[in-house]
């Protein structure tokens, strides 16, 4: 029988994220097909626990506040030898990839992260991953234990069953070697600038042919942006863009002001999941394609009915201009 | 004080491949794995190269590419990496698939960085990219960390600044879209590498022939390693069926078109 630790960082307020909850769903998940017992680790500058229930191992105060490899890995080794449990699931936020294999590698574990899918066949649990960057999916056993396992977002739903709780109380030794790294910021776009948006329900894909000369023989990457911006303004929807239209940025050429590597999507940038996705003059054969792999319905704006970025992977392809087809869409949204 | 920057990099194949995979005697891996061209692996290059330019900006500076891959697809991928920056190489002849485990991968890359003859542990960085492209996980630079008893990691790295007082600023993505800036008193740290802000260095020649004199003797003498973990199995790897009908939309108007995209947004 599996021991199972749900381990998260809370958030500034002491509560879990959203992403914090669907892992914990996850973990309950797990105690339920393997008849497992099911307690909780949590750590941060403050910990509540009024969203969940059971044995909640607690490591809190200033010195966890800050998110920190060193006093991160120190609360969660903690935790885990605490619980002493075989299994330990947690959220994959940035927070908790950093550290979480580190905690691993101290507790003698084995650790897989971005983990896409749980499920319990012959007695055995069975992992779900992606490989090569989305290109391929494999399932897989350990046989040895305690195991680490990170869930990504997106893929359980969400633990709405608090109950009553037995807190412990735990203080790592923290000392000065812990805190030669100081968190001094978070550098963020200005509010209303803001274009990746991780909780949106749609996920806009801009590509290169954004930048590209039009009809009239000239580009119009002013134009682009307004329509853009005025897009994900007027639809909430979150921006993602192609690596091509990111990489002009370093080749010189006039690009998007608002556009950076943190809007790529696809094998050397992000996969977010959405439940909707429009691409507009994205271009490109199947490898590149993998950015929108977790989006359920998607559309794609494109002048090629045979583009390779839409064709296949795309429910619906309007053969259109994209310029002329979201300045429509604008003014609709605005009405 | 001059650092010591080692960044990890092994060799995947190029993103612009179709992958399919094939069960072998050894476990899964890729048909045809072997012809397939190869590159760096892209986040690791970026870490590659914003180590050859920290490099350049302080005297004495010395960056080490350790290098874990089956050794004629790193002599392939050094023939070209070669020429993008200075660095001294490291290899180690092991499989680079991505149907290993990294905790076995982090174990050969810490004892080969050990044995780097008179290695400044005061003055380290460790670099790599913060995924790679095969694993995909971002686990093995932390595990390394913890084995070399580096307690100042970063992952996500997009910019690392250094102060005059010897410590450094570092730029990490968050979730969100967001940068985390954090203070670190100095070497030694860990740091995962994201896409950064440089762009790839042009192809330099010499600087290729520079480097190859000792990147070849260097694979040809890299021991080998075995990183296989007899208690993880791989089952059902497969490339996902991804083809959709896809309904083509020719003979619409333009405000038709924008009508039915609002509509579809609009929907819960």
């Amino acid at each position: 029988m599996e021991k199972i630790l749900f381990l998260s960082h809370t958030e500034a307020t002491g509560r879990l994220s959203a992403h914090a909850l669907e892992a914990l769903g996850a973990a309950v998940h797990l105690r339920e097909r393997t008849g497992g017992e099911l307690v909780i680790g949590l750590f941060g500058g403050r910990v509540e626990t009024s969203q969940v229930s059971g044995t909640v191992f607690s490591v809190s105060g200033e010195a966890f506040a800050a998110s920190r490899y060193a006093t991160d890995a120190a609360a969660g080794e903690q935790l885990c030898k605490a619980a002493g449990a075989t299994l330990v699931i947690a959220p994959a936020t940035s927070r908790m990839s950093r550290v979480f294999s580190g905690i691993a590698a101290r507790c003698g574990a084995c650790v897989d992260s971005h983990v896409a899918g749980l499920q319990v066949k012959d007695e055995a649990l069975v992992v779900t991953r992606w490989y090569y960057r989305q290109r391929l999916q494999a399932e897989m056993t350990r046989a040895s234990r305690p195991w680490f396992i990170s869930i990504d977002a997106g893929v359980f739903e969400q633990f709405k069953g608090p109950g009553n709780v037995i807190v412990e109380q735990i203080s790592p030794a923290v000392d000065a070697s812990m805190m030669r790294t100081s968190v001094t910021g978070i550098q963020a776009p200005a509010v209303g600038e803001q274009t990746i948006k991780p909780d949106a329900t749609a996920l806009f894909v801009a590509g290169a042919g954004w930048t590209k000369k039009q009809a009239d023989g000239r580009s119009h990457v002013a134009e682009a942006a307004d329509l853009i911006l005025g897009f994900l303004k007027k639809s909430g929807a979150s921006l993602g863009s192609t690596k091509s239209l990111v990489d002009l940025q370093g080749e010189g050429q006039e690009v998007l002001p608002f556009m950076t590597h943190l809007n790529q999507v696809g094998q050397t940038g992000a996969t977010p999941r959405h439940q909707k996705g429009l691409a507009a003059c994205c271009h490109g054969e199947e490898p590149h394609v993998v950015g929108w792999r977790f989006i359920n319905e998607r559309r794609a704006i494109n002048l090629d009915a045979n583009c390779g970025w839409a064709r296949g992977k795309a429910d619906v392809l309007y053969v259109a201009d994209a310029f002329q087809v979201m300045e429509q869409v604008n003014k609709l949204l605005s009405e | 004080m001059p650092l010591t920057i080692v960044v990890c990099a092994s060799v995947v194949p190029d993103p612009l491949q179709s992958l399919i995979p094939l069960q072998t005697a050894d476990g899964f891996g890729l048909k045809n794995e072997m012809m397939l061209p190869h590159v760096l692996d892209p986040w690791a290059g970026h870490a590659l190269y914003e180590a050859a330019n920290l490099a350049k900006q302080i005297d004495g500076c010395k960056v080490y590419l350790v290098s874990l891959g089956l050794k004629a697809k790193l002599q392939q991928t050094m023939m070209t990496i070669a020429q993008k920056a200075r660095f001294d190489l490291i290899a180690i002849d092991a499989s680079h698939s991505g149907f290993t485990d990294s905790a076995q991968t982090a174990a050969v890359l810490a004892t080969a960085i050990e044995r780097i003859a008179g290695l400044d542990r005061a003055n380290l960085l460790i670099f790599g990219g913060w995924e790679s492209a095969s694993r995909a996980a971002g686990t093995t630079l932390q595990i390394l960390g913890e084995k070399l008893g580096i307690i100042d990691q970063f992952q996500a790295v997009d910019e690392i600044k250094m102060n005059g007082d010897g410590s450094f600023q570092v730029l990490e993505r968050v979730d969100g879209g967001k940068h985390q800036i954090s203070v670190c008193a100095g070497p030694p740290a860990v740091l995962g590498w994201a896409t950064g802000n440089l762009p790839e260095p042009p192809n330099n020649p010499q600087l290729g022939m520079m480097n190859m004199r000792t990147a070849m003797p260097a694979i040809q003498q890299a021991g080998s390693a075995d990183i296989k973990d007899k208690a993880l199995a791989f089952h059902n790897v497969q490339a996902p069926a991804q083809r959709r009908d896809t309904r083509i939309v020719k003979d619409l108007s333009t405000a038709d078109i924008a009508q039915e995209i609002v509509e579809w947004l609009k929907q819960n």
